[in-house]
């Protein structure tokens, strides 16, 4: 089967198959290369410690520079 | 609710309505499940009345599990680890009150609606355009709050919970939209905009994603807060995380059409369903490894901490339930399976061993905290429930392991003539057994959720917090 446009074939079907198979495997190639970048490393470190960054002592001292906090709606 | 429990900088009072409102919903939901047991052991148990009947009651139960227990167990983590992860307030105290009233609105008129027979017939869409409606403008709001807090965030970056929660946020909006469209003829019924096959692959799309991001991705976005939390150690692999993330995002969506193996569905479609599947199976184990991985080292606190073995088992059953998955989504098998008992083992695989353990274990960890306390009120009740579920579950899969494959063979065995061995009555007779062990294991989960009813209500009522929270600053 053909993609056609006014009886002009563009691409077979076979490789288009070829090509979508192709760009997603390098899409998946790219995105773990991304992810064990060297680069990256710092980051993802900072990131994996957010559950620990708040407890209690942390977001009360925060809390101090915080405008959110006080914003004086009550909770329904 | 007091307002003694306030905590200074978080909105805690809507992630509490949401964390007792799961329980609530939970028992009620559940027990619905144990009802519709009870009625294929004992079919008189239908009352001979309409509204009680089997066909009525099913749709109940599951928009009761999956979308009042579940949804609101949802509402409750994400608005709690988005605040926590972010370190912010969430973005508006008003919309997320309207995202709870508007919530349980929506679930108590399924309560009302579906028993009067009123339904879409669409499976896990059955509520009528009016309710659908309702429900598509508190989904919006839902991902203005959850959205609008991260973007008001004081962390740099978006921990990955956070992005499991949106994606499951946004899908649904998607799905629940694009599957609902149809043309109302009167308040209490309407017609599908889609049909045929076109409308079987739709609903299908929708069904088999409701349950990639409604009762996986959202449930994810849980695992990856609480379970580092609780086991007090960061997740394993935040790389793999990162990979996790996206591959199941990517390939989720394709994977619908094996839910309509061997229909009016064109064959490639079902071709790629199956393929996509057998593929999924790489990123939901990357996921569970990642999970489990998080434990190396603190293995020895799963024999002390019974809120940690719920998250563990969660993972395990998680795994389980991925492998069987794609097992019957190859079509030869599907053959056996499909139709039977099989695959409502598979389900509540998920739904009892996943969903509702990772959902227990998660809200053992927050509840406490929520209410100004350290730990629940009794540890050994957690144990005793963490036994009663586990049972239950087992109970309540083998049973319908056995049955399916039962009826499977039954269904499919043909005399040297060519004519059926069995009729249909035989293979529900023989299904007996397999039903009575199926409603112990439910009864087996409804005392739990009791358990559980109970020791939250003593964590939030009992006095003389240990640690009460600093009052605000002026
Ligand atoms: C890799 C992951 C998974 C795959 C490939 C998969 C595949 C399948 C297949 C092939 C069926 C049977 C379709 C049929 O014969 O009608 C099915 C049914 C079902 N699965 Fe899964 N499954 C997976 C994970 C899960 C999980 C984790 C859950 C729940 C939390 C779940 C919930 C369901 C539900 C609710 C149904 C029944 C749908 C219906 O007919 O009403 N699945 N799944
Ligand atoms: C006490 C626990 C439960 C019991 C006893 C129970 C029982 C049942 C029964 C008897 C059915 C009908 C099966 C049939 O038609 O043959 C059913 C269907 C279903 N239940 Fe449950 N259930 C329980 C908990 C849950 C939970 C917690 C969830 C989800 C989070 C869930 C999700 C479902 C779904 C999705 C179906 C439809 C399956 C399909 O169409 O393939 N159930 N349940």
């Amino acid at each position: 089967m053909n993609f056609t446009i006014m009886n002009f074939a563009i691409i077979d079907m076979g490789t288009l198959r070829g090509l979508i198979t192709g760009i997603l495997l390098s899409a998946f190639l790219g995105l773990v290369a991304w992810a064990w970048s060297k680069r990256r490393k710092a980051d993802f470190d900072e990131a994996a410690h957010l559950p620990f960054a708040d407890d209690e002592s942390v977001a009360e001292g925060a809390n101090e520079t915080q405008s959110r906090s006080n914003r004086g709606e009550s909770n329904l | 609710m007091s307002t003694a429990f306030e905590h200074p900088t978080y909105n805690y009072k809507v992630v509490r309505q949401f964390a007792i409102m799961t329980v609530v919903w939970g028992i009620v939901g559940m027990s619905m499940g144990l009802v519709l047991a009870g009625q294929l052991v004992w079919p008189e148990l239908n009352l001979g009345l309409p509204w009680t009947s089997f066909g009525r009651l099913r749709p109940l139960h599951t928009n009761l599990v999956i979308f009042a227990f579940g949804g609101s167990a949802l509402f409750a983590t994400s608005y709690y680890v988005v605040q926590r992860t972010c370190q912010v307030r969430l973005v508006s105290d008003r919309l997320a009150a309207f995202t709870f009233w508007g919530y349980q609105a929506v679930l108590v008129s399924a309560v009302i609606t579906l028993p009067m027979g009123l339904t879409e017939v669409k499976e896990y869409a059955e509520l009528e355009w009016p309710i659908d409606i309702v429900l598509a403008v508190v989904w919006v709001v839902y991902a203005i709050v959850f959205l609008g807090t991260i973007k008001v965030r004081r962390t740099s970056h978006i921990y990955v919970a956070n992005w499991f929660f949106a994606a499951f946020i946004l899908t649904i909006a998607v799905l629940h939209i694009v599957n609902s469209a149809a043309l109302p003829v009167t308040a209490g019924y309407s017609i599908s905009a889609y049909a045929g096959a076109v409308d079987a692959m739709v609903q299908w799309w929708y069904g088999h994603n409701a349950v990639g991001f409604f009762l996986t991705a959202g449930f994810l976005g849980m695992m990856y807060y609480f379970v580092p939390k609780q086991a007090e150690r960061p997740v394993y692999s935040y790389r793999l995380s990162i990979v996790h993330f996206w591959s199941l995002i990517m390939i989720y969506m394709w994977a619908g059409p094996h839910h309509l193996h061997y229909t009016a569905l064109p064959n490639w479609a079902q071709s790629l369903g199956m393929a996509m599947s057998i593929i999924l199976l790489a990123p939901s184990w990357g996921g569970m490894i990642n999970g489990m991985m998080t434990l190396s080292g603190a293995w020895h606190k799963l024999r002390t901490d019974p809120t940690l073995r719920f998250l563990v088992v969660a993972l395990s059953f998680y795994g389980m339930s991925t492998f069987e998955g794609p097992m019957m989504a190859v079509k030869t098998v599907n053959a056996l399976s499909h139709y039977t008992d099989w695959t409502i083992g598979h389900v509540h695989a998920g739904a009892l061993g996943w969903v509702a353990m990772i959902t227990i274990g998660s809200l053992y960890h927050m509840v406490p905290r929520l209410f100004g306390r350290t730990e629940m009120y009794s540890v050994k009740l957690i144990a005793v429930h963490f036994w009663l579920s586990t049972v239950g579950t087992v109970l309540y899969i083998a049973a319908m392991w056995v049955n399916g494959i039962l009826q499977g063979l039954m269904w499919r065995a043909i005399n040297p003539d060519g004519t059926l061995m069995y009729t249909f009555i035989e293979s529900i007779e023989a299904s007996g057994p397999g039903y009575l062990v199926r409603m112990i294991g439910g009864l087996f989960w409804v005392i739990g959720m009791w358990v559980m009813a109970a020791n939250v209500f003593m964590t939030a009522r009992r006095p003389a917090p240990r640690h009460e929270p600093m009052p605000q600053p002026a």
